[in-house]
C-alpha cells in the first residue's frame, strides 16, 4: 500500500469522499421526508386522537415487546397490522371493542404463556390507541410484513 | 502512565464495570423470562428488564469510549487533559442520569410525564431530563477533549477520535424530535441508532483499535494512521448509504431497497479491513508487549466483529431476504454477535490495556483475563447460532407459511433453553473479568520469594 497511496492521499479520500455520501444522503432524506408527507402516509387523517395514540403506545414502553414494522423487541406479535389479524381493520367501531377487551383481560396469568401487563388504560386512551392503529395500518410499507401473521 | 490526568480513565472504566454487570445480569433476566415466562411478570415485566439491558449496555459502552479518550488523547496530544474537574463533574451528571433511569424505569414513576417520565422510543426511552444531562455531559466531554487536542500535537488517531465523538453528540439530539407520524419518527431514529452504530461509533472502533496497535506491535505510526484512514473511509462510504437498509418498509421511498442492499453489503468491507489491519500490524510488529490479553481482546474484537457486524449482517441486509426476515430472531442474533465483537471487545481490550498502566503495575491475572474472553465469546457465539436458528425456523413458520407468533415461538423453545445456556457462560465470563481486572493477584508479585510470609 506504501507505494499506491500516502497518508494525506488517504486522508484527502476520506474527508472528501464522506461529505460527498453525507450531501447526497441529505438530499435523498429531503426527498424520503417529502415523500412520507405526501404519499406514502396520510397527513389528513393524523388527528389528535391519532398522536394520542401514539404517547399511549410509547408510555407504555409497548416496544420493549413487541415489533412495530418489524422494528423493537422480537418477544411480542407485530402491531402494525394487528387489527388486520383480528380482522378489524374496516370496522373501527369492532376495533375498539377488539382493543379494549383484549386489553382488559390482560394479563391472563396462564402458565408457561408470555404475560403482557395490566396497563388499566380508560376508555379514552383505547380509543385513541386504536385511531393510532388503524391509522399505521394505512402506511404503504411497499407491502411488508408478507402476510397477516406479521 | 506518562500524564497524571490520564488517571480520569479509571473511573469511567470502573462505573462502566458496573453497569457492564448489570447489563449481562439484565440479559440473563430477560433470557429466563423466554423459558418461564411467568417470572416477575407483575412485579417486573419484561419490557422493563429490556430496556435495563440495553439501555446499560449502551451507557456503559458510552462511559468505555469517554475512559478510552481521556486514556490515549494525553498520550497522543502530549499533554494534559484541559482540566480534570470537568471530567469528573461529566461523569458525575452521566452517572446521576443513569440512576434516574433506574428508578424512572422499575418503579415506573412519572408515567407520561413529557419532562420526567419514560419516553417509549427503542433504546431512546430515558425521559427528557436525562436526555438533557446527557447532551449537557457531552458538550462538557467535547470541550475538555477539543481544548486538549487543539493546544497539543495532533494525530489521525485523535482526529479521527474526535470526529466520530462530535458526531454522536451531534447526532443524539435527534431523540429530542419525535413527530407525531411513525414514518417520519423512524425515519429519523435511525440517524441516531443506524448513524451511530455504522457510523461515527466506527469512527471511535478504529482509532481506538489504532492505538492500540500502535502501542502493542510497535508498527510505525505512518503506516497504522494510513490503515486508519482507510478504514474510515471504508465506513463511511459504505455505512451512510447504508442507512437504506432501514428504510425498506417503514414507509420510505422504495428505490431504498437497491440503495440499502448495494451499500449495506458493502459495510462488510470497513470490518473485514479491520480485522486485516490487527492482524496484519501483529504480524508486522517486532514488538513482544508483555500484555498478552489486550492482544487477545484487540485480535478479537477485529475477528468478532467482523463476523457479528459484517457476515450476520450480509446475512438478512438484501432486501429480498429482509422482507421475510425483517424482525425475527435473525435480527436478535446479528444484534448480540455485532455488539459484543465491535464493541463490548473493543472497550475490554482497551481497559485491559490501560488498567495495568494506569495503576502502573504490570499486567496481571492474564491467564484470567483470557479464559474470560473464550468464555464470553464461546458463550456469545453459540447464542448467536442457536439464535439463527430460531431466526430461520421462525421466518420459514410464520413469514412463509403464515403461522402465527405465539404458536410459532412456542415451537423454538429449545432454542431459547440453548441461549439461556448460553447466557450463563457470558455471565461467568463477564464476572471473571471483572474480578481479573479489579483484583490483582498479590502472590504473582511475590513469585520467586517463597519464604516472604503472605499478608
Amino acid at each position: 500500500m506504501r507505494e499506491v497511496m500516502t497518508k494525506s492521499m488517504a486522508r484527502n479520500i476520506f474527508y472528501g469522499g464522506s461529505l460527498f455520501f453525507i450531501i447526497i444522503f441529505l438530499g435523498l432524506s429531503f426527498h424520503s421526508h417529502r415523500y412520507i408527507v405526501t404519499t406514502s402516509t396520510n397527513v389528513e387523517t393524523l388527528t389528535h386522537g391519532v398522536a394520542a395514540g401514539k404517547k399511549v403506545w410509547e408510555d407504555k414502553a409497548c416496544i420493549n415487546c413487541h415489533t412495530l414494522l418489524g422494528e423493537g423487541a422480537y418477544f411480542a406479535p407485530e402491531i402494525a397490522n394487528v387489527l388486520t389479524r383480528w380482522g378489524v381493520a374496516d370496522d373501527p367501531e369492532g376495533a375498539f371493542e377488539a382493543v379494549k377487551g383484549w386489553m382488559e383481560s390482560q394479563p391472563t396469568g396462564i402458565e408457561g404463556r408470555r404475560q403482557m401487563p395490566q396497563f388499566n388504560l380508560s376508555d379514552e386512551e383505547i380509543q385513541n390507541l386504536t385511531e393510532w392503529l388503524l391509522w399505521v395500518e394505512t402506511i404503504d410499507t411497499q407491502n411488508w410484513p408478507p402476510n397477516e401473521a406479521g | 502512565m506518562k500524564y497524571q490526568s490520564q488517571k480520569i480513565a479509571l473511573v469511567y472504566f470502573a462505573v462502566a464495570m458496573g453497569l457492564f454487570a448489570i447489563q449481562v445480569l439484565g440479559g440473563l433476566l430477560a433470557g429466563w423470562i423466554y423459558v418461564s415466562p411467568n417470572t416477575l411478570s407483575e412485579l417486573l415485566p419484561f419490557n422493563i428488564v429490556r430496556m435495563l439491558h440495553t439501555n446499560s449496555l449502551i451507557v456503559w459502552l458510552l462511559l468505555g469510549f469517554f475512559g478510552a479518550a481521556y486514556f490515549l488523547i494525553p498520550e497522543e496530544s502530549e499533554r494534559e487533559i484541559y482540566s480534570e474537574k470537568l471530567a469528573y463533574l461529566q461523569l458525575a451528571i452521566l452517572v446521576l442520569g443513569t440512576l434516574g433511569v433506574v428508578v424512572t424505569y422499575v418503579f415506573n414513576l412519572f408515567e407520561g410525564h413529557w419532562l420526567l417520565g419514560k419516553e417509549g422510543r427503542e433504546f431512546i426511552e430515558q425521559p427528557k431530563w436525562v436526555k438533557a444531562g446527557i447532551v449537557v455531559a457531552a458538550l462538557i466531554f467535547l470541550y475538555n477533549v477539543t481544548m486538549t487536542v487543539l493546544q497539543g500535537k495532533k494525530t489521525a488517531i485523535t482526529n479521527i477520535l474526535l470526529l466520530g465523538l462530535w458526531g454522536l453528540a451531534l447526532l443524539f439530539l435527534f431523540s429530542f424530535y419525535n413527530p407525531h407520524n411513525l414514518a417520519l419518527d423512524k425515519m429519523y431514529w435511525w440517524y441516531i441508532v443506524h448513524l451511530w452504530v455504522e457510523g461515527v461509533w466506527e469512527l471511535i472502533m478504529a482509532s481506538i483499535l489504532a492505538y492500540l496497535m500502535l502501542k502493542l506491535t510497535g508498527v510505525d505510526r505512518e503506516v497504522v494512521e494510513k490503515w486508519l484512514y482507510v478504514i474510515v473511509a471504508a465506513a463511511l462510504f459504505s455505512g451512510i448509504l447504508g442507512t437504506g437498509h432501514h428504510y425498506y418498509w417503514i414507509g420510505t421511498p422504495g428505490y431504498w431497497q437497491w440503495i440499502g442492499s448495494v451499500f449495506s453489503s458493502l459495510e462488510v468491507i470497513p470490518f473485514f479491513a479491520m480485522m486485516a489491519f490487527a492482524f496484519v500490524m501483529v504480524w508486522k510488529g517486532r514488538r513482544d508487549h508483555p500484555n498478552k490479553a489486550a492482544l487477545l481482546w484487540s485480535l478479537g474484537c477485529g475477528t468478532l466483529a467482523f463476523f457479528g457486524a459484517g457476515v450476520w449482517g450480509f446475512l438478512h441486509t438484501l432486501h429480498g431476504v429482509n422482507y421475510y426476515t425483517h424482525g425475527t430472531q435473525i435480527t436478535a442474533a446479528h444484534g448480540h454477535l455485532a455488539f459484543y465483537g465491535a464493541y463490548v471487545c473493543l472497550n475490554l481490550a482497551i481497559i485491559s490495556y490501560a488498567l495495568p498502566v494506569l495503576r502502573n503495575r504490570d499486567p496481571y491475572n492474564q491467564v484470567l483475563n483470557m479464559a474470560s474472553f473464550w468464555m464470553m465469546t464461546s458463550g456469545m457465539v453459540f447464542m448467536t447460532f442457536v439464535l439463527t436458528f430460531a431466526g430461520t425456523v421462525q421466518t420459514h413458520m410464520q413469514r412463509v407459511l403464515g403461522e402465527y407468533f405465539m404458536d410459532v415461538q412456542d415451537s423454538v423453545a429449545i432454542f431459547y433453553w440453548m441461549r439461556f445456556g448460553s447466557g450463563v457462560v457470558v455471565v461467568l465470563g463477564a464476572i471473571l473479568f471483572i474480578y481479573a481486572m479489579a483484583v490483582p493477584r498479590k502472590e504473582i508479585i511475590e513469585a520467586g520469594s517463597a519464604e516472604t510470609p503472605a499478608e
